[in-house]
């Protein structure tokens, strides 16, 4: 119970981003080395502020 | 059978309690209403609503469809389009729409008691606000998560895609001044506040060294670091405030804090997403869920009394806060909460990407700005819970009431508030700061109404920590919503400034970065301006402004959403968006006309300007007056055209949804639907074989 709300906590503030994008990655495109964690989160946190995110 | 006959006895029971309670706070007229009556009413009115309506809905209008692949199991690329658990989506959603809206709109509208307030949170969002983020989710989802305006364009035609894309960077300059404004009148001459809130801008950019640098990713180490420093902060601000050497240096007029805040915002604009944005949205997120989750569990464990009447006598138009009569305005002080058409750019575009079934949809639509509405009634209940009189002293502008803290009470206690002015200097005391008085704009009277709830919840001691940590977590949210829409301002800028030099529109070329970023601070920086050196409070102008240009867009929403519906041969349903619609078009089209043509000098823009241009001729007016009176007189003649241009856009798109609608049932040809086709869903097959 405390593991999986722990994991939900994680997926809902994106802590585990990085797992998932290397989880998707390696099924989607095994061929491509992927990005490292720093670069990752860089574009990431670019692409997710490039449109309308907050409300008022 | 035994379970649907106890389902229906226990609905039934919720739709009695439900009017009882609703009843119960809209006929009561006694000295006052306990506050668990709203919460009642409340939650019965969107349970019934949610399970009924909204059902409905997905059944019969929408025709929600789980078995079809909706554009995140199709497209999942692992990162914008990824199917997702539906409780994570409902909670990136709700981040998303939840903003300083909902608290400040019901703060105000509550100078005309609670009651007109509370019955339009209600009615406006389960017939209208919810029912235009569910619709929209779905056809977006529908469409690959396109956006509004793209939607406008291709279901109605190059007017309205025009229409959707104007008024989304008119709405967004006119929203980020008065949030700019509301922090402004919440730091005036309070070190304390200025101090917790400046400290909020380093607090970020460490954060944001750490997730980048010092652990990449790391989102919640590094939020929960960035919690307890701004938690710190606002002990921090304390100490400041009673520390000789360093008090000075957070103690401004409202002049300087607007040029820093302007300053602030440019900054941010130009400065990559990483070192400040992005770590003070985590921090904002956080804080706001944490703070509206506190409040619910205080209300309900303490159950405050509503001290403020049902109906005060400013549902005749001579309110203090703003001016204008009960019926249209109270419509439109309150957008957010009960219908805010900017949460249709949060519902097409990014959630409808993270669907992993379209049956999500209504809970995540619908039930989301169902839990926002109800953030609307915490507001209204906080702002309420003071006595009256004291609400009035702290919202009412110097130019309405006085600069005197004599002058001020007098007057107020005799519109039948009775407030003293050592009941101000105590509370002011007791919150840690010199005086409350006018500070329009509804932070601060919410945030004493916040910190007498959570003060009377978990211990009086703190009083003065609440109150600023109340402040703390408007204002955090406020400059992320600030950040965040100058950003986009400058986004859309620099996409139409690209169709006339590719240079200008590329994203990464500084010069255009500074000259479109620049812009959009320019333009909002402007009314922020205005708005303070306004005597007035510059609320009563801004916030009417927004709430035309916020139902403007949901008009604008609506009118696609009801053109769709027409098209794929759903007429019968149309009412379902056309009703709300309607609606917002008579209570958009009445405020705007009182704004222009209004004779009352505290409605109508073009009667203020002429009376403050004869005042000025005849030099009645004091010289510190007089030598903003040109300003404002331009303002004024500016902000009745921009509310022309509002309304103008508004039935531009109207007509046009309607144009559209005729010649399809004319069977005429109009452009055609743009939903893409239907491809079974394989995450749900295996369930669906069973």
């Amino acid at each position: 119970m405390a593991n999986r709300l722990w994991r939900f906590i994680r997926r809902l503030s994106g802590d585990d981003a990085y797992e998932r994008y290397i989880a998707h990655h390696a099924a989607a495109h095994p061929e491509e080395s992927p990005l490292s964690r720093k670069a990752f989160f860089k574009q990431e946190l670019e692409r997710k502020w490039a449109g309308v995110r907050r409300c008022c | 059978m035994q379970g649907t006959i106890l389902s229906r006895i226990g609905w039934l029971l919720v739709a009695v309690l439900g009017a009882a309670a609703v009843g119960g706070v809209a006929l009561n007229r006694g000295e006052s209403i306990n506050a668990l009556w709203f919460i009642a009413a409340a939650v019965c009115v969107y349970a019934l609503a949610y399970r009924f309506y909204s059902a409905w809905i997905a059944a019969k209008v929408l025709m929600l469809d789980e078995t079809r692949a909706t554009p995140a199991e199709r497209l999942d690329n692992g990162r914008d389009f990824v199917p997702t658990n539906k409780w994570v989506v409902f909670g990136h959603h709700f981040a998303a729409i939840a903003g300083p809206g909902p608290l400040i709109g019901p703060t105000l509208a509550a100078q005309f008691g609670y009651l007109p307030g509370t019955l339009w949170i209600l009615t406006g969002a389960v017939l209208g606000g919810c029912v235009q983020d569910m619709t929209i989710l779905f056809f977006s989802t529908r469409r690959n998560g396109r956006s509004l305006g793209q939607m406008a364009r291709d279901e109605l035609g190059p007017v309205g895609g025009m229409a959707a894309l104007v008024g989304t960077l008119m709405i967004m300059v006119i929203l980020i001044a008065v949030l700019g404004l509301v922090v402004v009148n919440a730091m005036k001459h309070s070190p304390w506040a200025t101090s917790t809130v400046a400290a909020t801008i380093p607090i970020a950019v460490l954060v944001g060294l750490y997730m980048r640098n010092i652990r990449p990713g790391r989102v919640l180490e590094g939020s929960l670091l960035g919690l307890a420093l701004l938690l710190l902060a606002v002990a921090g601000g304390g100490w400041i405030d009673h520390n000789e050497t360093l008090r000075p240096l957070f103690d401004h007029e409202g002049l300087t804090l607007a040029w820093l805040v302007i300053g602030y915002g440019f900054l941010a604009a130009i400065l990559p997403v990483w070192l400040l944005l992005a770590p003070r949205d985590y921090l904002s997120t956080f804080m706001k869920l944490g703070t509206i989750l506190l409040l619910a569990i205080a209300i309900v464990v303490l159950r405050p009394e509503i001290r403020m009447p049902a109906l005060t006598p400013f549902i005749d138009g001579s309110g203090p806060i703003f001016g204008g009569t009960l019926f249209p305005f109270v419509f439109i002080t309150i957008a957010c909460g009960a219908v805010s058409g900017f949460h249709a750019l949060i519902s097409s575009g990014t959630t409808p990407k993270l669907l992993a079934n379209e049956r999500d949809i209504r809970m995540i639509g619908y039930g989301g700005m169902v839990l926002e509405s109800f953030v609307a009634i915490m507001a209204m209940i906080a702002a309420t819970v003071l006595d009256p009189g004291v609400f009035f002293a702290i919202n009412s502008p110097a130019g309405v009431v006085g600069k005197e803290a004599a002058e001020a009470v007098a007057k107020i206690s005799s519109w039948g508030f009775p407030v003293t002015v050592e009941q101000m200097e105590t509370l002011a005391r007791q919150m840690g700061e010199t005086t409350l008085f006018a500070r329009t704009g509804g932070a601060p009277s919410l945030a004493v109404g916040m910190a007498s709830i959570f003060g009377s919840a978990f211990g009086q001691g703190w009083l003065s920590i609440w109150y600023h940590f109340a402040i703390m977590f408007e204002a955090v949210f406020i400059l992320t919503t600030l950040d965040a829409g100058t950003r986009v301002g400058r986004f859309m800028l620099q996409d139409f400034l690209g169709n006339f030099s590719p240079r200008l529109g590329r994203t990464s070329w500084y010069p255009s970065v500074l000259l479109t970023s620049g812009m959009v601070v320019a333009a909002w920086g402007y009314f922020l301006y205005i708005g303070v050196i306004d005597p007035q409070g510059g609320v009563n102008i801004l916030w009417p402004l927004f709430g035309i240009s916020n139902q403007m867009l949901a008009a604008i929403a609506l009118s696609v959403a009801t053109g769709i519906l027409v098209k794929s041969g759903r007429l019968k349903y149309a009412w379902v968006t056309g009703v709300p619609l309607a609606w917002l078009a008579i209570i958009t089209t009445t405020a705007s006309w009182e704004k222009i043509m209004s004779a009352d000098v505290r409605v109508g823009f073009f009667a203020a300007a002429d009376s403050m241009a004869a005042k000025l001729a005849s030099g009645a007016l004091p010289p510190e007056k007089a030598a903003v009176a040109p300003q404002l007189i331009f303002n004024l003649h500016l902000d009745a055209w921009l509310t022309l241009f509002f309304v103008a856009v508004l039935w531009l798109i109207i007509f046009d949804m309607l144009r559209v609608c005729t010649r399809h049932l004319q069977g005429k040809r109009v452009a055609a639907l743009s939903e893409s086709p239907h491809e079974p869903s394989r995450l749900v097959e295996d369930w669906v074989r069973d």
